[in-house]
């Protein structure tokens, strides 16, 4: 067995060796916290980008001029820059702004992924909205329900169906997205995973198992995803 | 109970309502006919403001709903329509349907309100199809169950935007008659419809719409007999045959 493995050159030496893969492995603990990170950060951005997307959304569909502009500007700004220029500006600018101000670099990366996600989910929910028959909301509307309440009771509980499928997108999205603290030094996956292997040059075998751990994070979400589209077709 | 004074409504260029007035009493049973274009679903749909009138003032109840912040979805609560497309809520099953509205919009207690749906399903004939979904029933039980939701407000009065219209013609009658049984009660009623016998058997007064503007305005026997005017008599010469 080790004959074979000693004729096996690149498990010998070069970045994908055995002993590089041996000192990932008795140090795997760090990864293990970095994933803690990187789920903590995306469960919360998540869970913002819903509240914003959703807040958002419903302006954006709405017939009031003001809010509609406010969620319209809100998307085209955050859709069009990049989700690091956001996260370097809470990172650098806030605090220069707001002298003393300290933000935790998890509260950072919540902000950012959560602010970032929640134009994207705004988009998605606007359009279900709009895909829900315009006799719904005057149905609702006939009988005294406020425009907010038949947002509520009516209007997004069958969007939800629809946006379902974009949703859990986008929630993939957010998570590979969370890996941009790692630039901030942010304690995450990517960062733990970098920084480990940057001390020792283990490059290779933390960078597969890095992203892994991501893949393991998204993949099934990605198959719920397709789940539910076929579902959504079927109805 | 319900008065439209001047109303006029513009979509762009197309002028669906012309400098329209019509008074509509308590308990009466107003039945609105014409070609299509002509503008009366955009005249019911003006009485509850789902059309927002481009001039002109609608009172409703003594509401002016026209005015400035008027307290429009409070006055809906008592004006009840039904739908040419039913716009049943799919997501919610044919009891939740009848009951939501008083539940969430009027505050009644759920048990309250669900017993009154249960009473209002019975008396359109489907209590036995409480637990059913919208997409389960036929157009013609849909249809009456949109007429039990809009009882279950206990509207003051009731709007029928041509509600056989979408009905394949074996479902016509089990709707009408539902609404001609209503029509025994005192609410007040504005039917759009196409159907002359219904107009002929339930309404107190009919109004004959062309081009957005009424041209006939009378009980059922000066229209259907002694129509005044020659757009009358050749719309009534075409669907009588």
């Amino acid at each position: 067995m080790s004959d074979l493995i000693a004729n096996i050159g690149f498990l010998q030496q070069g970045p994908f060796a055995i002993p590089r893969w041996e000192a990932l492995f008795s140090n795997i603990d760090l990864l293990w916290q970095g994933t803690i990170v990187t789920l903590i950060v995306a469960s919360l951005g998540l869970a913002l980008a819903l509240v914003l997307g959703t807040v958002l959304g419903v302006m954006a569909a709405s017939h009031w001029r003001i809010p509609r502009a406010f969620a319209r500007a809100y998307v085209e700004f955050y859709q069009n820059t990049p989700l690091l220029i956001q996260v370097f500006m809470i990172f650098n600018a806030l605090p220069m702004l707001f002298s003393g101000l300290f933000i935790p670099v998890i509260t950072i990366g919540i902000l950012g992924v959560g602010m970032y996600h929640g134009a994207y989910i705004s988009e998605v929910v606007r359009a279900g909205i709009q895909s829900i028959g315009r006799g719904q909301l005057e149905a609702a509307l006939s009988q005294g329900f406020t425009y907010i309440g038949a947002m509520r009771y009516i209007i997004i509980p069958q969007a939800m169906r629809i946006v379902l499928p974009p949703l859990t997108n986008q929630a993939v999205s957010l998570i590979k997205n969370t890996s941009v603290i790692a630039i901030i030094a942010g304690g995450d996956l990517m960062y733990a995973g970098d920084a480990f292997a940057g001390r020792f040059g283990h490059y290779g075998p933390t960078y597969v198992v890095v992203g892994l751990g991501y893949f393991l994070m998204c993949f099934p979400l990605a198959m719920l995803a397709r789940r539910l589209e076929d579902r959504t077709r079927v109805l | 109970m319900i008065e439209l004074v001047d109303v006029s409504k513009h979509f762009g260029h197309l002028k669906a309502l012309r400098h329209v007035d019509l008074e509509v009493p308590a308990g009466q049973k107003l039945v609105i006919i014409g070609p299509s274009g002509s503008g009366k679903s955009t005249l019911i749909r003006c009485v509850n403001m789902l059309e927002k009138p481009s001039s002109g003032r609608v009172i409703v109840d003594g509401v002016e709903l026209t005015a400035l912040r008027a307290p429009v979805a409070k006055v809906r609560q008592s004006v009840a329509m039904v739908f040419q497309s039913f716009n049943l809520y799919p997501h919610k099953t044919v009891l939740e349907n009848v009951a939501l509205a008083p539940i969430v919009v009027c505050g009644v207690k759920k048990e309250q309100a669900t017993e009154a749906a249960l009473t209002y399903l019975k008396r359109v004939g489907l209590s036995d199809k409480a637990d059913k979904y919208p997409a389960q029933l036929s157009g013609g039980q849909q249809q009456r169950v949109a007429i039990a939701r809009a009882l279950n407000m206990h509207p003051k009065i009731m709007l029928f935007d041509e509600p056989t219209s979408a009905l394949d013609p074996e479902m016509i009658q089990e709707v009408l008659e539902v609404i001609i049984d209503l029509a025994q009660g005192g609410i007040t009623m504005v039917v759009v419809t196409h159907e002359m016998g219904f107009a002929k058997e339930a309404a107190d007064r009919v109004v004959f719409m062309d081009e957005g503007r009424i041209i006939e305005d009378g009980t059922p026997e000066h229209f259907f007999e002694n129509p005044q005017h020659d757009r009358t008599k050749l719309f009534l010469s075409k669907i009588l045959r």
